[in-house]
């Protein structure tokens, strides 16, 4: 896979000395949708700030396509556009000149079968000659999707492109963004979400206290979310796994009273059967079995626990 | 390499949001020249008389047009980066693949041009009231570039620096007001105790009131070298102080 955005050693100290960012490594591939999960204050939006020139550096490099966002900013820049997370916008401004304005500040010829059709895309187009107070929240927000995808970047920053949208539009929201990176747009979106990431990405990031604690593809994080434990309670103590159930990779509980076995319910053969013929050759008497499912939300917390 | 449709888009955003409000930031300005002119060049005026050839009401066109467009060029400039900045829309300046050179150019070159305007609509309307026989014509418009510039340069400046609307108003009322009406705008200098001419001598407005009337009438009251040389500088300090805040990203970067 190409890599687009490279992060290296990305730190990031505001005046106040407060360090919103410590030592963060990522890439981002070429097309895909990459969710920064992270609750208030984890930095996402810095990160944000920082590689598209908001925010100075503190230490660390930063490429897009290639190019250094401090030594290459212009051609660095050319390829980013950003939504921001608040809605900020010029209030009496009619829409299509203030995406018109934005495609040349980002030093783009003209092209207004351009604009229009994305105007469409986005369904503002007959709302092109409005001034966008006069809009709704979600359609401000399309506004500055809009200004963001004028100068056709090849990279999108969304900072929580569904705050304060209802279940209605957040899906109309999802489905514009799915239909952006089909059109080839890489896609950067934070959220506090966890089923929008789920929904959404490709990649999730889990970002905490300046730090990402976690990056894995969506799909390997569903399948450690579609696990489950199997627990034995025995009533005697165990203290070492009996030779015979080796091939189980059992796990023994703090407290030596249970055995753990993970197992995937989707599987044909889970192998509980076996396991539990196994455990009774070896004279372990059984008090109860139970079964536990972790899922994203859990996966998310322990993780912002232990940090 | 300077990326010139960047800058023009700022250029003419800026002038658009003008043009929307035209008749305001027009009527102010002209009708408190008329009042100028109808108090100082007519009422009082027949009775002063600095200089034996130009009749006052004459001798204070220079002093009220950079009256005006001193108020205005710091007026436009500081809002106008400062009402992206008090909206939030700064973002988008900021993550543009433009340099910080070509920001000042889009900004100041729009409010600079809306003054320089002014000053030559209020030079228009002058007429109405006085004989102005202008014997520099090339240097007059000079003068009042180099003074619509410089002011908005300051204005930018201004504009960075405020958090909030009150100090954006505080700069232009607190000192370029005063400096202007002790700068030279309706007298000669030669009026004052000789203290008070030796404080004039630092106030920037006093060199530039001097040149721009030198290009009215010929005559000024300090040479026209000085006048240029001192406003030159003025500019360069503006520049350096721009410079050095885009390069710490004070106030404008977190
Ligand atoms: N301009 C600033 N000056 C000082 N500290 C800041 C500044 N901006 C953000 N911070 C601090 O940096 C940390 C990260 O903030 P950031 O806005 O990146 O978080 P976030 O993940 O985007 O949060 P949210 O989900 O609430 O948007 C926070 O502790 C915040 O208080
Ligand atoms: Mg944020």
């Amino acid at each position: 896979m190409q890599t687009i955005i490279e992060i290296k050693n990305l730190r990031k100290i505001y005046k106040d000395n407060k360090v919103a960012l410590d030592d963060v490594n990522l890439n981002i591939f070429k097309g895909e949708i990459i969710a920064l999960l992270g609750p208030n204050g984890a930095g996402k939006t810095t990160l944000i700030s920082n590689i598209c020139g908001i925010s100075s550096i503190t230490s660390g490099d930063i490429k897009v396509n290639g190019f250094d966002v401090v030594d290459n900013y212009r051609e660095a820049r050319k390829c980013i556009g950003i939504v921001p997370q608040e809605l900020s916008f010029e209030p009496f401004e009619k829409v299509i000149n203030t995406v018109n304005f934005s495609r040349q500040l980002f030093g783009k010829k003209p092209d207004e079968k351009y604009i229009e059709n994305l105007l469409k895309k986005l369904s503002l187009w007959d709302k092109k000659d409005q001034i966008i107070r006069s809009l709704s929240g979600g359609m401000k927000r399309r506004v500055l999707i809009a200004k963001a995808l004028s100068h056709e970047p090849d990279v999108l920053f969304l900072d929580e492109p569904t705050a304060g949208v209802d279940v209605e539009l957040r899906k109309d929201m999802w489905n514009t963004i799915k239909n952006l990176q089909n059109s080839g747009v890489t896609i950067i979106l934070t959220t506090h979400y966890i089923e929008e990431a789920e929904l959404m990405a490709n990649r999730i990031a889990v970002i905490n206290n300046g730090k990402i604690l976690l990056i894995d593809k969506k799909d390997n994080l569903i399948d450690r979310m579609s696990k489950k434990t199997l627990i034995i309670h025995t009533n005697s103590k165990i203290n070492k796994i009996d030779k015979a159930l080796g091939k189980f990779k059992l796990r023994i509980s703090k407290d030596k009273k249970n055995l753990e076995y993970d197992y995937s319910p989707n599987k044909k053969k889970t192998g509980i059967t076996t396991l539990l013929n196994e455990i009774k050759k070896t004279g372990i008497e059984l008090i109860d079995v139970q079964t536990k499912q972790s899922n994203l939300e859990q996966i998310f917390v322990e993780i912002l626990k232990n940090d | 390499m300077i990326n010139f449709r960047s800058i023009k888009a700022i250029y003419i955003f800026e002038m658009s949001r003008t043009f929307r409000t035209l008749i305001q930031s027009l009527v102010s300005p002209i009708l408190s020249t008329v009042l100028y002119f109808i108090v100082f060049g007519t009422a009082i005026g027949n009775n002063i008389n600095f200089t034996n050839e130009i009749p006052y009401g004459a001798f204070i066109v220079p002093g009220l047009v950079i009256l005006t467009i001193s108020m205005q060029s710091v007026n436009n400039a500081s809002f106008g980066i400062f009402f992206p900045k008090f909206l939030g829309t700064t973002y988008e300046i900021l993550s543009a693949p433009i340099s910080y050179v070509e920001i000042v150019i889009g900004y100041v070159g729009a409010s600079a041009t809306k003054s320089f305007c002014l000053g030559l609509l209020i030079l228009m309307t002058s007429t109405f009231f006085v004989d102005l026989d202008i014997k520099f014509p090339i240097l007059m418009l000079c003068m009042l570039l180099l003074s619509c510039v410089s002011f908005s340069l300051l204005g930018f400046i201004i504009g960075i620096v405020s958090d909030n609307f009150e100090q954006i108003n505080f700069v232009p009322m607190i000192i370029i007001t005063p400096l202007v009406f002790l700068g030279g705008s309706f007298y000669t200098i030669d009026v004052l105790p000789d203290f008070w001419q030796t404080i004039t001598l630092f106030n920037p407005i006093f060199y530039l009131v001097s040149g721009f009337r030198y290009s009215f009438f010929g005559t000024g009251e300090v040479n026209i070298i000085i006048s240029i040389f001192s406003i030159s500088l003025f500019i360069l300090l503006c520049i350096i102080i721009i410079w050095r805040i885009f390069k710490t990203g004070y106030k404008i970067k977190t």
